[in-house]
């Protein structure tokens, strides 16, 4: 039978926890810009200009065909290249940006998706309203659709961000020290790797039930 | 941007390999294998072992549904990769019999390949479970008591009547867990299966040609999703019920 060593967990705790931090800012980085920009792209994709719908749905389109890991590799190597071609000096640490960009425009067609979803159930009926009242498209955006589909969205925004919060133990591709990173190679290290999997595995389990339990709760709330 | 687009040379692919077993075009050939092998065999796991568990949470009683929703929120809440190491690192370990039948009777590449199926179609099957379990509940519930009233026993209901119509609502929403296996299946490439985002890696450590090496694998990608897409689209138009969204009038 196996023996456990859970020895090498208390010393770490430090480490585990900085790189916590680090997964947590990538995730609300991720989120804000993804919220943001996929709002943008979703309403290029919905918009009548033809080109513009279409450059959105490429973009959404192309970032889901394409696997997570690919595209922290492509940042990885591209980031660099575009840095120095723009500022002409190589940057201190740019596995840090490739990750923020990375997940940021990756997440953002995510979002787009969840975020046209959301303006689409909004019934015709408000932006006629809205029209007939002498507001422009815009306003009628801004003032009546949008707030609507947000606040719909809410559940689905939120457990999309749970999703990520999970995902961005993949930049462990490119060897950063966010919380799994930490985990893997302080158990590589004492060789008590099994127990440091098993931590790590827990720990997700732990905040991210407890988000999805709360989450779930908000949507019998706030269910309009 | 423009610099990079105009030094790019796809020759390279056409170049002998360094061990000898061809050009690297073969790289990115076997690479596209293992992904679609992989994808396919874990999604066969995941669609029998998640039609399962779905089943489980829609039965009367109490064992069998809480089995399935601990299954479902274990299998949901952990990411992907812990799973992967925990079924390529731990579960050798902590199985007895299996470490040493696993370590020592498999070559890497199986055991590579191993881990990453049963991980992958474990944890799909929770994501399969859920879109079955939304299907069955989807049914009026007048299908289950008419089944019941017409001396089906509880299985054969299920199997006759609701799960035929259940599958058909969700078709759409399986393809789009399938097309997540294929993206999925590249977190092997972490293990070192030589699956195809780990070709891009390999082609660029032997060949010295990052850019080309992930254009062409980023594209491969692509183009698998949209074959499975548009065979996806002709299932769908095929199987679609009347007086469901999409379907026949």
């Amino acid at each position: 039978m196996y023996q456990f060593d859970w020895s090498s967990i208390p010393g770490a705790l430090p480490y585990l926890a900085q790189g916590m931090l680090l997964t947590l800012q990538i995730t609300c980085t991720a989120v804000a810009v993804g919220v943001v920009f996929g709002t943008l792209i979703a309403l290029a994709r919905l918009s009548p200009n033809a080109l513009l719908s279409n450059l959105a749905a490429l973009y959404v389109n192309g970032f889901r065909s394409v696997p997570l890991v690919m595209v922290l590799l492509w940042f990885y190597i591209l980031v660099p290249g575009l840095i120095q071609a723009l500022f002409h000096h190589p940057p201190l640490d740019i596995r840090l940006l490739s990750a923020f960009i990375a997940f940021s425009l990756f997440e953002a067609s995510y979002y787009a998706e969840i975020i046209r979803a959301g303006i689409q159930s909004v019934s015709h009926g408000q932006v006629s309203a809205g029209l007939a009242l002498g507001m422009s498209r815009r306003e009628t955006m801004r003032l009546i659709i949008l707030p609507q589909a947000f606040r719909r969205m809410v559940p689905l925004l939120l457990t999309q961000a749970i999703i990520l919060f999970q995902d961005t133990s993949l930049v462990y591709v490119i060897g950063l020290a966010e919380f799994f990173g930490v985990a893997y190679r302080t158990g590589n290290r004492d060789g008590t790797l099994v127990e440091l999997l098993l931590f790590a595995g827990a720990v997700y389990f732990v905040i991210c039930f407890t988000a999805s339990t709360i989450v779930r709760q908000l949507q019998k709330r706030i269910c309009v | 941007m423009a610099l990079v687009a105009a030094g790019l040379d796809f020759s390279v692919f056409l170049r002998p390999a360094f061990d000898g077993s061809g050009n690297y075009l073969h790289f990115l050939v076997v690479g596209l294998q293992w992904t679609v092998f992989l994808s396919v065999a874990a999604w066969l796991i995941a669609f029998t072992v998640g039609s399962v568990i779905g089943v489980c949470r829609t039965l009367p009683g109490r064992v069998l549904p809480s089995f399935g929703a601990c299954y479902v929120e274990v299998f949901r809440n952990v990411p992907l990769l812990v799973q992967l190491f925990i079924w390529y690192f731990v579960i050798p370990d902590l199985v007895p019999g299996f470490g040493p039948w696993f370590k020592e009777r498999l070559n890497p590449l199986l055991q590579q390949f191993l881990a990453a199926l049963l991980c992958l179609g474990f944890f799909t099957a929770a994501r399969v479970a859920e879109q079955v379990r939304s299907g069955i509940n989807s049914l009026p519930s007048g299908q289950r008591a008419a089944g019941l009233a017409l001396g089906f026993n509880l299985a054969q209901t299920y199997w006759l009547v609701l799960l035929p119509v259940a599958y058909r609502v969700i078709v759409p929403t399986l393809t789009s867990e399938f097309l997540n296996v294929i993206k999925n299946s590249a977190v092997a490439s972490t293990i070192g299966l030589v699956e195809l985002s780990r070709q891009s890696q390999q082609l660029t450590d032997f060949t010295a040609h990052s850019y080309e090496s992930y254009i062409a694998v980023t594209l491969l990608y692509a183009l698998i999703n949209l074959i499975v897409m548009l065979g996806a689209r002709s299932l769908e138009r095929s199987l679609r019920l009347s007086g469901y969204v999409g379907g026949r009038k």
